[in-house]
């Protein structure tokens, strides 16, 4: 039986825990997902979940309880973002060296310095080699589809490895939206109780998070790292078992009006809905553009990406994160996405609405204009660029 | 003195570590442990007792045992007590959190403070060697004035280390915790009592245990009890338990009479540049008979 609620992103997430019935959550509140903790606190306070909180002083300390606690067999969610996470890095690797089935909320934020609360992926982006999954909801119906079939995933004998869900900040996280969930009885169905096949348990002593010496440390990282690769398969078996139960469809990619593009514009987050506005508002102009949305950005989705984009004559990236000295970190997965194709598009960056810099449907067409443009010179140069930047406002560096 | 270890043939820290011959945490361990028994499941931070114990695919821990890094044994113990609850497995299990002295008063002080301030059912144990042992005797919080170590180094116009020790154990207490104590293996029977005590203890508890490191302190690998005993001996350590905060401060064994400090710092290389100077002695003395007076312990011998 499908329910609706009109909720905001954070507290979708907060809702996917609850009917996951997790067991322990740590948190420390950092804007934009303090809504997540202060949900699951209410949730407890009012009898609607039985689970131990943990009010941690730190994210770091979040993160490792969040380990001590998935060790000894428990279910285990949390939330953080930008900083939050950043403070989690170290901690990061070993969760999933551990193959520990973590879930964590990301409100997707910038990174210090400046300060920033608003809406950008560097956060995200800087863990990308940290072992995790990670997931990019569009809207919070998404937000608490992901999170739930996350736990799904993460737990999966095949699978065993953490996992974020990433969702914009305030863009989702603090948004009011429409979300259609199903009753307690269907969750437990889709998401029976977690069995670990290790714990700390005193009946069966085992040691976890030995030292390991040259011998063995490539042995761990590449068990791991197949983990991670072999993941797909499983990712997509619990995707079409959830559109089955629940109705609605996900992909780790998503394609829209990309069969005959001359130009694909890719995105992730809450960006792809304005940007298939664009490219149907840009299609009636008789402009041949198509979107890529991606869901799933680690197991990174190699080969749909060529099979969506490979058609076009240019693949043009809109991504809200930038590694400074090279490109955005997405140019780098697709441009390698590409690399052994015996044929392959033009791929161009773009930088857009970093600290929460409103993207809109001007910049899609910016965008769109501009690639269609270097697909015309078979050239693009200069490779990255920044959409509505105003370098006359920039502060000054050093002379 | 004859000492009697109790029958060892259910050791659970069991032989074949990489320990350093003599090493005090070692043995320290290996007494917490023989009061915890079986269904205890522990925390351990980064450090010489970690990288000694467990080297891939061998470990010498016949318990539940977990490493995750170096500043958050306390906050992964907290994880897995959190757990037990929540699964109904915690009546009956003893979680501790085992950290060196950079683990407890440097780099994880944040997550012990946060730990025994929630009040987890946490018992967690410094093992206090007194300087960073597992990069290369580093200075550390806990590194005490007048010591050499390789960042505090003895030299033509330093003393070494200039800072005296951080009282961690007086930190922990003013948390208001069920139970501080500090021991040393020369007095196991007063260490496993104590022990016994934080286990029997609802809620957290902190116990901070002097163990020399023949390494890292240059002393003879025979010598890590005797030391022990001489730091008490001579007042350089203090035994004292604390139920419920700082103002019940006991001290659990007070010498008749203490020895000069000087027997104890003889018998350190790390040391030895201050025995050279008889005025530097004489300031080290000076700041343990000062605190020894504030603990109530009596004179040096004499």
């Amino acid at each position: 039986m499908e329910m609706k609620e009109i909720i905001r992103g954070n507290m979708a997430t907060a809702l996917a825990a609850k009917m996951a019935r997790v067991d322990v959550v740590p948190a420390f509140p950092i804007t934009p997902s303090t809504l997540f903790p202060e949900k699951i606190s209410e949730y407890i306070a009012n009898g609607e979940l039985d689970a131990e909180m943990i009010l941690v002083e730190s994210e770091h300390s979040a993160i490792s309880a969040a380990i001590g606690a998935s060790a000894a067999g428990a279910r285990v969610a949390t939330a953080t973002a930008s900083q939050g996470l950043a403070l989690m890095h170290e901690v990061l690797f070993i969760a999933s060296a551990m193959r520990l089935p973590i879930v964590m909320a990301i409100g997707n934020r910038a990174l210090s310095g400046p300060i920033n609360i608003w809406a950008d992926h560097s956060d995200t982006m800087a863990e990308r080699d940290t072992g995790w999954m990670q997931f990019y909801a569009e809207n919070n119906q998404e937000a608490f589809d992901l999170m739930l079939m996350a736990f799904r995933i993460a737990e999966d004998r095949r699978v065993l490895l953490p996992a974020m869900v990433g969702l914009d900040a305030f863009t989702l996280t603090h948004t009011m939206e429409p979300v259609d969930y199903p009753s307690q009885e269907e969750v437990d169905d889709f998401l029976p109780p977690y069995q670990p096949p290790y714990t700390l348990d005193v009946n069966r002593p085992m040691t976890f998070g030995s030292f390991a010496t040259p011998e063995s440390y490539m042995e761990f990282k590449w068990s791991h790292t197949r983990a991670l690769e072999e993941s797909p398969p499983v990712i997509d078996e619990i995707f079409e078992e959830y559109k089955k139960r629940f109705g609605r469809e996900y992909k780790r990619v998503t394609g829209y009006m990309t069969e005959d593009a001359d130009v694909i514009i890719v995105a992730m987050g809450s960006v792809s809905g304005t940007l298939r506005e664009a490219v149907r508002q840009m299609r009636k102009d008789g402009i041949r553009v198509g979107a890529v949305k991606i869901t799933t950005f680690r197991p990174f989705p190699f080969k749909e990406i060529v099979e969506l984009c490979g058609g076009a004559k240019i693949v043009a990236i809109a991504e809200r994160a930038i590694s400074p000295g090279f490109a955005g970190p997405l140019f780098g997965e697709i441009a390698g996405a590409f690399i052994n194709q015996p044929s392959r598009p033009l791929i161009s960056d773009f930088i857009i609405g970093l600290g929460g810099r409103d993207v809109t449907l001007k910049d899609f067409r910016e965008i769109a204009s501009t690639a269609l443009k270097e697909a015309e010179e078979g050239r693009v140069e200069p490779l990255v660029k920044w959409i509505n930047i105003n370098p006359e406002e920039a502060p000054p560096g050093g002379e | 003195m004859t000492v009697v270890i109790r029958n060892t043939d259910k050791e659970l820290f069991t032989s074949g570590h990489r320990g350093c011959a003599g090493c005090g945490e070692m043995t320290a361990v290996r007494q917490v442990l023989m009061v915890a028994g079986p269904n205890t499941i522990v925390a351990n931070a980064t450090g010489c007792l970690e990288v000694a114990s467990t080297g891939y695919p061998e470990t010498a821990w016949a318990i539940p045992w977990i490493h995750v890094a170096f500043e958050n044994a306390a906050a992964v113990a907290s994880g897995v007590e959190a757990a037990l609850k929540k699964l109904g497995k915690k009546e009956g299990v003893n979680v501790l959190a085992f950290a060196g002295d950079g683990g407890t008063f440097d780099i994880g002080l944040q997550a012990l403070s946060g730990m025994l301030e929630r009040g987890h059912d946490v018992k967690f144990f410094t093992f206090d060697n007194e300087a960073y042992m597992n990069t290369g005797i580093q200075r550390c919080s806990s590194t005490p004035y007048g010591a050499s170590t390789t960042t505090s180094p003895a030299g033509r116009v330093s003393i070494g280390e200039s800072r005296p020790k951080k009282p961690i154990a007086a930190i922990a207490a003013a948390h208001e915790v069920p139970y501080v104590a500090t021991a040393t293996i020369a007095y196991f029977q007063d260490l496993q009592k104590k022990v016994k005590k934080a286990l029997d203890t609802k809620g957290p508890t902190f116990m901070h245990i002097f163990a020399p490191c023949p390494t890292g302190w240059r002393h003879s690998s025979d010598n890590a009890v005797q030391i022990s005993r001489l730091a008490v001996e001579t007042g350089v350590f203090i035994l004292w338990e604390a139920e419920g905060g700082l103002e019940n401060l006991k001290v659990t064994y007070k010498p008749k009479k203490r020895k000069p400090v000087e027997e104890y710092l003889k018998m350190q290389g790390r040391f030895r540049h201050i025995l050279k100077k008889p005025e530097l002695v004489a300031e080290i003395q000076k700041m343990v008979d000062e605190k020894c007076e504030k603990y109530g312990l009596p004179p040096v011998e004499g």
